[in-house]
């Protein structure tokens, strides 16, 4: 379970969150979502034990961040930056294994880890020795989930991870990365901007605006009661294609 | 890693020239002109001659300057200067007129002269000949006829001493044109006359091209050039630890006359007759073995490997951690930038000279300049190579729980390790380039032929240091080159 709790974060004298509340159940996914400039990419930061907070707390399960040290943390939250974040000099199969080498993994320990979680995400095992720029976006994006989930983290924290990829694949990996979220039965939160990705793998959103949260429930709570007329702009404002009828 | 860096330490240290740990020996030094190196010959001769030990030469040193300070420090035992250099240039006494005279000032600073030598080598100036005939030139004071358009070439040292070109100017009433005087090095003042780039050159009086270039030396009709009679200069020390030694250099008193002195600058610098030939001839003496070309340049080359070698490691032992103190910290960073930019502004030749003081002559000075030279390279390219490094990556590895140790040898270092190695790949190249002016402190090296050529004006001879050079700087980009397959990461070599 992650929780996030009063969470108050000024930046320069501005305040950029006020008061945000979140909870996440074990096993549940759940997409943070708003407009750039909302504060997300902040609260994102404070999640993953980067910056510190003014007030409040981050739990999982039941556990502040402030107990632990910045390596135990990172061991609980597993991260999966923009576009993958891979490190360019060193091998996909490098890039999933660094910290559990830094860790002092056995090889053997670390070889059956990465074939579990290549086996989960449905990588070519050929694709592991090659370096991130032969790799495609969705490769890319698969292999950077396993880098996420080889410390067996609590949570994985995913930040926007369809934004590079064309409409084609986002698609095909969306679905997999359902499939991926249930098979791995972690706790996720997906920052995104876009709905439909919210949507689409999230059981709940929250919605952010100016560092609060306007409303946190599933799409259809969001679509048929909205807590506030920005939920309903910010919605509408998402389905940009004009429906058949609606095209001459 | 470790035995890397053991294997490159015993390396470097069977390289270093044998001299470095050799006995003490009697070291003769020279300015860099042709006079010097031949007297600098005669001197070590005659010294091996008389039995005391084994003579190191140092010789085409460069100016007054560095000879003289190389003597005051000790890095040399004695070397032949002339009476009115040591009072003008040196004692910075004008008014010291007699042997006499400069003799009790030298002793003040625990230095003793010799008799004169025999021939007297003043500045004087001269024209081509056949300039001198059309326009009726005899004397210096016939230049006022014809200043206006006269174009001269002067040495840096006449322009720059009391008693060169400024003096002379103000006595004779001469207006030359700044901008029609060029500085230039001595011997090539010569090619500039001969090839009619100028009209107007200062020379030696004993100067054996002054046939050859069919110049005419105006007389110096005012009596304004001090007298400039060769005596030789040793430290007191010397002296007294080598009595005969020194016995035998005074013993040469009054027999190079001007004469004698002419011809065997003339079969240096025109005949191309080597320097221990023409000295030996003049001792009467069989001349001294010459080094075969090949063991020549082998020792030529340890001892500009050993130059750039000490250079290469000291600029990435310093300069990679100076670097990384400048990305971590930003006001020290800007200072080390600044002043590792300064350094480089520091003409090579002028940061020998502040280093003479501080570190004598030889091999030291140059290791030094040579060390700060490669600095800048390095740093800046340490700097450069990690501030371009998308700061995605550095909070990525620090929210992967990564401490700032593992960031910096897995992240930090390998990422900017193109650019890094760039920085040593210019800092090598560069120092191999700057390593033929270490001559000039009696470093050897590459430029050892290189100077003495330029000096005698000897094509093939400056070839011998320059080609080995190029040599070594293509091989040292061709090794940067399989390093960088050896150090560069994979995954950031295929990109590029």
């Amino acid at each position: 379970m992650l929780a996030l709790q009063n969470i108050h974060k000024t930046f320069e004298g501005r305040l950029v969150l006020t008061d945000v509340n979140l909870t996440i159940p074990k096993g549940a996914t759940h997409a943070l979502i708003g407009s750039s400039g909302s504060g997300k990419t902040t609260l994102l930061r404070i999640t993953l034990g980067l910056i510190p907070l003014d007030k409040g707390y981050v739990k999982i399960n039941d556990q502040a961040l402030s107990s632990f040290s910045p390596i135990e943390w990172a061991d609980r939250i597993g991260y999966v930056p923009q576009e993958g974040g891979l490190f360019p000099h060193i091998s996909a199969f490098q890039n999933v294994s660094l910290m559990a080498t830094l860790r002092g993994w056995k090889r053997a320990k670390i070889g059956a880890r990465v074939e579990e979680l290549r086996k989960l995400v449905d990588l070519d095992a050929a694709l592991l020795g090659r370096f991130p720029f032969e790799l495609s976006g969705g490769q890319q994006q698969r292999v950077a989930i396993m880098r996420a989930a080889m410390m067996d983290p609590e949570v994985l924290l995913l930040d926007e991870p369809m934004a590079a990829l064309d409409p084609l694949i986002r698609r095909s990996l969306q679905q997999e990365l359902k499939s991926i979220f249930q098979r791995l039965g972690k706790t996720v939160l997906l920052v995104t901007h876009d709905l439909g990705e919210a949507v689409y793998l999230a059981e709940q959103i929250t919605l952010l605006h100016e560092g609060k949260v306007v409303q946190s429930g599933t799409y259809g709570e969001l679509l048929r009661q909205p807590n506030d007329p920005f939920v309903t702009a910010f919605i509408n404002a998402q389905r940009t294609l004009p429906d058949a009828a609606e095209v001459a | 890693m470790r035995r890397i860096l053991a294997a490159l330490l015993i390396t470097a240290a069977g390289l270093a020239p044998a001299h470095l740990w050799a006995a003490q020996s009697i070291v003769v030094g020279s300015k860099a002109f042709t006079e010097g190196y031949v007297l600098g010959e005669i001197a070590a001769q005659t010294i091996e001659a008389s039995g005391q030990g084994p003579v190191t030469r140092k010789l085409g040193m460069g100016s007054t300057g560095i000879v003289f300070e190389a003597l005051k420090s000790g890095a040399i035992d004695v070397y032949s200067d002339y009476t009115g250099t040591l009072a003008e240039a040196i004692l910075k006494r004008p008014d010291l007129k007699s042997i006499d005279d400069i003799r009790q000032a030298l002793l003040k600073m625990d230095l003793v002269m010799s008799e004169p030598l025999g021939f007297d080598d003043t500045y004087a100036l001269a024209v081509k000949e056949s300039f001198a005939e059309t326009r009726e030139l005899r004397s210096i004071s016939d230049l006022s006829r014809v200043e206006s358009g006269l174009r001269a070439a002067f040495s840096y040292e006449f322009m720059d001493r009391k008693d060169g070109f400024a003096g002379m100017a103000q006595s004779y009433h001469l207006h030359l044109a700044p901008q029609n005087i060029k500085r230039m090095e001595h011997s090539l003042s010569f090619q500039a006359i001969d090839d009619g780039a100028v009209d107007l050159i200062d020379l030696y009086s004993t100067d054996a091209k002054i046939e050859k270039s069919k110049l005419r030396v105006l007389k110096d009709d005012r009596g304004y050039f001090p007298v400039y009679q060769a005596v030789w200069v040793a430290r007191r020390q010397f002296t007294e630890q080598y009595p005969r030694a020194w016995a035998a250099l005074t013993g040469m008193q009054g027999s190079i006359n001007e004469r004698t002195m002419i011809d065997m600058n003339a079969q240096a610098d025109i005949e191309h007759v080597g320097f221990a030939k023409i000295a030996a001839q003049f001792l009467g003496a069989e001349a001294p073995r010459s080094q075969s070309l090949k063991s020549n340049i082998l020792q030529r080359t340890r001892e500009h490997l050993w130059l750039v070698g000490i250079a290469l490691l000291f600029s990435v032992l310093v300069g990679i951690p100076l670097g990384l103190v400048a990305v971590r910290f930003h006001a020290a960073g800007q200072g080390i930038l600044i002043a590792s930019a300064l350094i480089q502004t520091v003409p090579s030749l002028a940061l020998l000279c502040f280093l003479i003081p501080l570190f004598g002559v030889g091999m030291k000075p140059a290791l030094a300049a040579l060390c700060m030279y490669s600095l800048l390279p390095v740093v800046l390219n340490t700097f450069t190579g990690i501030r371009s490094i998308d700061p995605k990556h550095l909070e990525n590895a620090r929210a992967f729980g990564m401490t700032n140790r593992q960031v910096l040898l897995r992240v930090i270092l390998p990422l900017a390790s193109p650019t890094i190695l760039a920085g040593i790949k210019t800092a090598t190249i560069v120092s191999i380039g700057t390593a033929t002016l270490a001559a000039l402190v009696g470093a050897g090296g590459y430029g050892a032929p290189i100077v003495s050529g330029l000096s005698l004006n000897d094509v093939p001879t400056i070839l011998t240091g320059a080609i080995p050079a190029a040599l070594m700087a293509l091989i040292a980009y061709g090794l940067f080159e399989l390093l960088g397959l050896a150090v560069i990461p994979a995954g950031l070599r295929k990109q590029t």
